[in-house]
């Protein structure tokens, strides 16, 4: 049986190697401090959509991701790892997007796309950690959901059975096709990018990419279709206005407050086990841990 | 998330060199590929770019996943159940993501399944392997035999067997026997033929890195009642028709994630690899220094990983107030480390490049009549190449061991324990000055070209080569250890008795090999016009004078007939 998988990822700073210029004074991120990166749990959605290839034949794997024209980078870096092509949701109109407003443009890119059977990605993006977008976009479709996915176990007759890494341990569920899985950190890694898939696609480029090469390069891109990726815009995906970028994000950043931790007392303890645990007790009594 | 390559902008800078443009341009046959694949380059540039590209993934795999199996293989190790060899987890792990990213075969020319990457960026790629893991090196590595298959198979075998070899399956070389090390001619393993014709390989084959490997190369010995050389021919042997075993493997030192099996054939169907009687004389000569050339590589990737955990632990460890670093005890040595692994480095690079433009030839010699002027260069390269290659490898390893060694010293008695990398690192080193010919039998393949004045020819090439004005007084001391030099060789000459040469030999080859590293990196430092490559050529310099003063010192003072003082 062959799939349309659609995986859908998102290129953010590395925000796991933040040096001290990664924050600007006004506790924005700085991005230009930070590389952009493919989200990490994407990755393992990835693996996961590529595994789903593996075992059907004649399946395809389409990233989608929604940010600026430059995230044509990691739909190249998805397609070296064995994607088989790529669409960047991107235009002016969908900037300042929250969860609600991104998670609504790409349900409608999803739509746009049409005919798919299953759509993979990262539990949460490092960059707002809200692990809210999967959800939405499943509501938005109305179709099911599988959150905190470790593994596909299976994908036959209409049903994908999906093992799921929870606090407590691990729950094994079914739903039906089509539905929305939102794969967790812990499952496999991400297969490295490809040697030959790396020659044959590093000139893969998006239209506004494409805008700035030279005649000949455009002519090039032009001869070989599989150097095409897809761009689409706002209006492309039939968005209604008022529900993308800030317009539709109902989410306000009232402050941002930059906590610098200072201890302002110290104590000193014998190291013995009264002592130690005396003060356990004084932090479980007043709610500094428990 | 370490990356290898781009971590040691050294290696980018090696990529660079000018003789790059020719080794592209003949081993991509004008890029004649680029309208027939659609991941072959289109010119000079695009192909360079495709190595740094791949070498980037390399790099990755290397920081990201293969360092970090190397210490639980290493503890792991294989194993043999029911006579099939079980690799430790981690070295499972790392071949299957070294074929998912399409990294076996790389050499191997596109109508198989291969990248057609050159010698270069491909041992290049090796060095990255082996500082990451260093056994792993040798499965990874082994993909250096389907260079043989392709340059002596026929056109069916090569059909056969090449595109798997490029699809991830692995290779060994069956050579060593219990009596038969060394001294190769005396293989015993017996081909004989089936009334169909069919061949049968019969006997016992130890020391097999990656034995129950998929597809073997195999020395064997098809002429009845011959004793020598000529009694030998080479076989491929598919694991898929079953018929070898795999008895035991070696309790080893180090490079313990590399099974090292003793093979017992029985009745192994195999087929003729080449014409008979040629299997030593010329296939397993041709595969030995491919893999003399894979060990310098290896040997290069040793040097590094000792040179880096030296260099971390010197800086974060404090003793007397302040880190050992800023002891010259100790600045000394991570220095010399430094220029060693520098030095080998330069000369594995410029063996591998020679390498490149002679294969090219023979493999377009294939296709074509060569023109006289490209048969001369061909000829040429060939004999650099030979000469050189005995030198990256018998000395690229015994400055890896040196820099294992003081890599465990500059930990002090932490290195002593069992916590720290640095003491697999030794163990890994110290087989890279035995196998693929011991260090004593890479003197008798150089020492010929001592005394026929061929190192004299490839000194030459570099001393009309620009130098930078801060390290042009080196290339005057340089000058003056030529001359050292040849006077030792003119007196070893002189006296004309080949077991005399054989006595000095080492010292010969030695200062050779202190001269030629010691142009490299002034030329090299100059070209890349690299600031760390410059410090390394002084301090490389200021050893090699030394060293070449005690070996010329040792020679003239000695007389033939001391030498029954050293006889037992």
């Amino acid at each position: 049986m062959s799939l349309n998988i659609i995986v859908l990822a998102k290129q953010v700073p590395d925000t796991r190697n933040v040096g001290k210029d990664a924050m600007k004074e006004d506790g924005t991120i700085n991005r230009a401090a930070l590389p952009a990166i493919f989200n990490p749990e994407d990755l393992n959605a990835l693996e996961q959509a590529l595994r789903l290839k593996d075992a059907n034949p004649g399946s395809t794997v389409t990233l989608l991701t929604m940010g600026l024209p430059r995230a044509a980078e990691i739909i190249r870096e998805a397609i070296f790892r064995g994607a088989d092509a790529g669409i960047v949701l991107t235009d002016r109109a969908l900037g300042g997007a929250d969860t609600l407003a991104t998670s609504y443009s790409l349900a409608q890119a999803v739509k746009k796309f049409g005919n798919y059977d299953i759509i993979l990605g990262g539990r949460q993006a490092i960059d707002g950690d809200t692990a809210q977008v999967g959800p939405q976009i499943a509501e938005k479709l109305g179709i099911p959901q599988v959150t905190y996915a470790e593994e596909i176990l299976d994908l036959s007759n209409g049903t994908v059975t999906v093992k799921r890494r929870l606090e407590s341990g691990v729950e094994t569920v079914k739903a039906p096709l089509p539905c929305v899985v939102t794969v967790n950190g812990s499952a496999a890694e991400c297969r490295p990018r490809n040697a030959k898939r790396l020659m044959r696609y590093k000139r893969a480029v998006s239209p506004s990419e494409k805008a700035k090469l030279s005649e000949e390069q455009q002519a090039y891109v032009d001869a070989h279709p599989y150097l095409q990726l897809q761009e689409w815009g706002a209006a492309y995906v039939d968005a209604d206005p008022e529900q993308i970028g800030l317009a539709g994000s109902p989410t306000k950043v009232k402050a941002i407050e930059n906590v610098v931790f200072t201890a302002k007392e110290s104590r000193r303890m014998d190291n013995n086990d009264e002592q130690i645990e005396d003060l356990v007790k004084e932090l479980i009594a007043n709610h500094t841990i428990g | 998330m370490a990356n290898f390559y781009t971590d040691n902008p050294d290696l980018k800078l090696h990529l660079k060199h000018p003789l790059m443009e020719k080794i592209v341009a003949l081993k991509e046959r004008n890029f004649a590929d680029a309208d027939k694949f659609d991941y072959a380059p289109a010119d000079f540039a695009d192909a360079m770019d495709n190595y740094d590209k791949v070498l980037d993934i390399v790099g990755e795999i290397c920081g990201d996943v293969i360092a970090g199996n190397a210490e639980d293989v290493d503890h792991q190790g294989p194993r043999v159940e029911n006579s099939r060899v079980i690799y430790a987890d981690g070295t499972q792990k790392n071949l299957d993501v070294c074929r998912k990213a399409g990294l076996m075969g790389m050499a191997m020319p596109r109508r198989f399944g291969g990248l057609n990457f050159p010698i270069t960026p491909y041992i290049m790629a090796a060095d990255i392997v082996s500082r990451a893991d260093t056994g792993f090196e040798n499965l990874w590595g082994l993909q250096d035999c389907a260079e043989t298959l392709y340059e002596f198979g026929d056109e069916d075998q090569k059909a056969r067997f090449i595109p798997r070899v490029c699809e991830g399956e692995t290779m060994s070389m069956d050579l060593t026997e219990p009596d038969a090390g060394s001294d190769l001619q005396s293989v015993m393993l017996k081909a004989t033929q089936d009334a169909d014709g069919t061949w049968r390989l019969n006997g016992v084959k130890r020391f097999i890195t990656n034995g129950d490997s998929d597809i073997h190369l195999v020395l064997a010995r098809s002429e009845e009642g011959s004793k020598d050389a000529r009694g030998l021919s080479m076989f491929i042997y598919d694991k898929r028709n079953g018929g070898v075993d795999v008895r035991r493997i070696e309790n080893k030192m180090g490079i313990k994630g590399s099974p090292t099996c003793e093979l017992v054939y029985k009745n192994a169907k195999a087929e003729l690899c080449g014409s008979r009687k040629m299997g030593l004389i010329k296939y397993v000569m041709a595969l030995m220094n491919g893999a003399r050339l894979g060990i310098a590589a290896q040997s290069v990737g040793v040097s590094e990983i000792a040179y880096r955990e030296a260099l971390q632990y010197a800086k974060e460890r404090q003793q007397f107030g302040k880190p050992i670093i800023e002891f010259p005890a100790v600045y000394e040595m991570l220095s010399v480390m430094k220029a060693k692994l520098d030095a080998s480095r330069c000369l594995l690079y410029e063996t591998a490049r020679y390498v490149d433009l002679y294969k090219a030839y023979e493999d377009i010699a294939k296709e074509r009549k060569l023109e006289p002027e490209e048969r001369a260069e061909m000829k040429l390269y060939n004999k650099f190449a030979n000469a050189l290659t005995p030198l990256a490898k018998g000395l690229g390893s015994e400055y890896c061991n040196q820099n294992a060694y003081d890599c465990i010293q500059i930990h002090g008695g932490s290195g002593f324990m069992k916590d720290y990398a640095c003491e697999r690192v030794y163990r890994d080193a110290r087989i890279t000055s035995i196998y693929e010919g011991t260090t004593q039998l890479q003197v008798v393949a150089a020492i010929g070209n001592v005394t026929t004045g061929m190192y004299n020819s490839i000194i030459a090439t570099y001393q009309d080569m620009p130098v930078s004005e801060d390290l042009k007084p080196l290339k005057d001391e340089v000058e003056k250890m030529i001359e050292v030099y040849n006077k030792a060789v003119a007196l070893i000459n002189e006296i004309n008795d080949p077991e005399y040469t054989s006595f000095q030999a080492r010292r010969l080859v030695e200062m050779a090999g202190d001269i030629i590293m010691s142009y490299l990196l002034i030329t090299d430092a100059s070209r890349y016009e690299s600031e760390s490559m410059a410090k390394s050529a002084h301090v490389y310099v200021n050893m090699a004078k030394a060293e070449v003063a005690k070996h010329s010192e040792f020679i003239e003072s000695f007389t033939p007939a001391q030498v029954e003082y050293y006889k037992k």
